[in-house]
């Protein structure tokens, strides 16, 4: 049984995406953490000192043989997609759903060595309605039953997260459950939609967003992990604020949608490349959504940003880009040269 | 990315936060701090993209974030977590008053059961095809009581565009009981709940001032949860402000309304019946508070008390009512 101070061997999932690069960077300073394998279909895009990266399929048939090679005790499952303008439904479902089905069957086979379970979630698996309560609490249920790709996806693999929990009382399972992440780096529907010169909105409603900082997300897995902390937490910053008001904050105009037939404009609009908004957001945009953060604040956990404060350190970050770029050369992964660094008895290590 | 490299944060957040997480270090581990002190550095750290240019605004946290979803610094509008702006309300004020204390003439009685501070559950009997009460109660106690009101309604409204907006601006929000435990328990205001759902403005005129049934009596178990009064309020004079003459059922369900009323108004005004009242004289009764004394915060209570309680409540209202019709001389002048 893994003390919160002990040794960890982890593994991460998604190490190619925004999160997984960013938790495996945040892993690697902690000295406790003693081993990091990285999977992904794709190759990292940060730079990574100790991280192991392995390529696998989609879904990761040979997961069980990797948990077993490395004495794996910790998983961190960021490889959930959220953001259904990425890829087809199909190609979704197949690293959520299937991706997940596979690695909580490696993670309880017989003689697992896997000890901790941290899964990112959305709160977009509460759904959006008009009949939601303006706070979800970790145990409010959807007012309806998912309608959509994201959602349904997200309900498979919470599902799957709740029985390999109960199946495995000795494992600490924790499920994150973010909602809107902003910050200098992320790229979500929301943030490409509040980079426009006029930032969409449904004529006649205005309802309220909570947003909570990347940073904050990082911190957050960090955080359940080095406590142990078993169960499922939202994780959103405080206060909830009106759509309008957020693209005033950015400093842009809202410019309205009709409210009726709404898909029959932004389909085209997503064609043109303009803006894509799902209809996961177009409801976000007519009845909001607000998730109760105070189990995990209980708990201890200290949020550096408010809603507000994210979505203001979000567009000055986008300002900053605007004016003087990105600033250095975006990092490529070269396989032979980081198995130099991690593998050559020529390199000296301390 | 070697340690001696990395720029540490210069702003004062940073020690802010560090100040934060040694007040609880009793329960930090070691590692926790470690964890969070590294990830600050990490993600503050040079890296591709322009994070590190951007200095963590970690500034605006934590002594603020007690404070609750209003009141953050940076907000640059006044509109609070359940939609309600008092900016707002002060000019739906000012453009009601009138409507108010010269068109319906309200005059009150009891407003000393209205506590001044602390939540409570004001339930009253609800009429007009258009809801003329709702607005007078939550006017008639900001004006007097200086204390905001919110009322609870069919999510109905939250689906139309402009109307659900301007009524979520102005108090209204979705009767969701965790909407109401939160107001009454956590935030101690005053809500504002009509028991009869969509079934009393529903009412025709021949049913005028007979009470629909009280739901089933989550209000009673609400107020139980959050540990707060029932207030009763009997009103009278909604009913004669918009009678509904005959409903309409199937418009109703082709385009999902609760109802569709055929009014008197719209028959002696025309289009403009649609929308304007007659003048019937209000009369709100504040009723004797109701204390339950049960333990707030179970799950559930005893249904049949429940259900007592509820039926308790909707015969003095209707009590009530039939106490205030019976010395009515006049329907316009009371």
């Amino acid at each position: 049984m893994n003390t919160p101070t002990g040794t960890r061997r982890v593994l991460v999932t998604g190490l190619g995406t925004f999160w997984g690069g960013r938790v495996a960077q945040a892993l690697e300073l902690d000295p406790n953490v003693e081993v990091i394998v990285g999977l992904d279909t794709t190759e990292p895009t940060v730079e990574l000192e100790r991280t192991e990266y392995v390529r696998v399929d989609a879904n990761y048939s040979i997961l069980a043989r990797i948990v077993r090679a490395a004495q794996i005790d910790t998983i961190i499952h960021t490889f959930l997609v959220v953001d259904p303008t990425t890829m087809s439904p199909r190609a979704m479902h197949e690293i959520n759903v299937i991706g997940t089905m596979n690695l909580f069957a490696a993670a309880s086979a017989p003689a697992s060595t896997v000890r901790s379970v941290v899964v990112k979630s959305s709160t977009i698996v509460y759904g959006c309605a008009a009949q939601d309560p303006v706070w979800f609490t970790e145990d409010t249920p959807p007012s309806r039953p998912a309608q959509r790709g994201v959602e349904r996806n997200l309900e498979a693999v919470e599902g799957y997260v709740r029985d390999f929990a109960q199946d495995n009382p000795h494992v600490t399972v924790s499920l994150l459950r973010f909602s809107n992440v902003v910050g200098a780096e992320i790229e979500t529907p929301l943030t490409r939609a509040l980079q426009l010169p006029l930032v969409p909105s449904l004529a006649g409603f205005d309802p309220r967003f909570q947003f909570v900082h990347e940073t904050d997300v990082i911190r957050s897995m960090l955080f359940v992990l080095n406590r142990n902390l078993a169960g499922v937490y939202n994780v959103a910053g405080d206060g909830l604020i009106p759509w309008s008001e957020v693209a005033r904050i950015c400093g842009k105009r809202t410019v309205p949608l009709p409210p009726i037939g709404t898909s029959l404009l932004t389909g085209p609009l997503a064609r043109l490349g303009v803006v894509d908004l799902p209809e996961e957001y177009l409801q976000l945009l007519r009845f909001g959504r607000g998730v109760d953060n105070a189990r995990l604040k209980d708990a201890g956990f200290r949020y550096g940003f408010t809603s507000v404060a994210a979505v203001q350190a979000f567009i000055e970050s986008v300002r900053l880009r605007n004016t003087i770029g990105t600033g250095q050369p975006s990092y490529r992964y070269e396989r032979d040269v980081e198995q130099f660094f991690r593998h050559s008895p020529a390199v000296i290590r301390d | 990315m070697s340690e001696s490299d990395i720029p540490r944060p210069t702003t004062e957040a940073t020690e802010a936060t560090e100040v934060t997480e040694a007040t609880e270090a009793t329960e930090a581990t070691e590692a926790d701090r470690a964890g969070d002190w590294l990830i600050e550095r990490a993600l503050s750290g040079p890296r591709p993209g322009s994070g590190a240019l951007v200095p963590l605004a970690v500034d605006h946290s934590s002594a603020d974030s007690e404070v609750g979803g209003e009141h953050l610094p940076g907000r640059v509008s006044d509109v609070d977590e359940w939609g309600r702006s008092e900016h707002m309300r002060a000019i739906a004020r000012r453009l009601y008053d009138p409507v108010y204390s010269k068109w319906f003439r309200a005059e009150w009685e009891g407003l000393e059961h209205i506590p001044t501070s602390g939540g409570a559950l004001i339930v009253a009997n609800h009429a007009a095809a258009i809801p003329s009460d709702a607005p007078v109660i939550i006017h008639g106690i900001e004006k007097e009581l200086g204390r905001p009101v919110y009322g609870l309604a069919d999510n109905f409204f939250r689906r139309l565009p402009f109307v659900g907006t301007l009524w979520s601006r102005l108090g209204g929000l979705p009767a969701h009981p965790d909407n109401a435990y939160r107001l009454l328990s956590e935030q101690g205001q005053l809500v504002l709940v009509f028991p009869e759902g969509s079934k009393g403005p529903a009412k025709t005129y021949s049913e005028r001032y007979q009470l629909r049934r009280f739901g089933r009596g989550g209000f009673v178990e609400i107020a139980m949860q959050a540990g707060v009064p029932v207030i009763p309020i009997a009103v009278v004079g909604a009913e004669e402000s918009m009678p509904t003459l005959f409903r309409l059922p199937s418009i109703a369900s082709v385009i999902g309304a609760p109802y569709v009323p055929v009014t008197a108004n719209m028959l002696a005004l025309g289009p403009l019946g649609a929308i304007t009242y007659f003048p019937a004289k209000f009369k709100l009764r504040v009723l004797e508070p109701v204390e339950f004394n049960v333990p707030p915060g179970q799950d559930r209570y005893s249904q049949s008390r429940v259900m007592d309680w509820s039926e308790a409540i909707r015969d003095r209202i209707q009590n009530a009512l039939y106490d205030m019709l019976r010395s009515r001389e006049s329907v316009w002048f009371g």
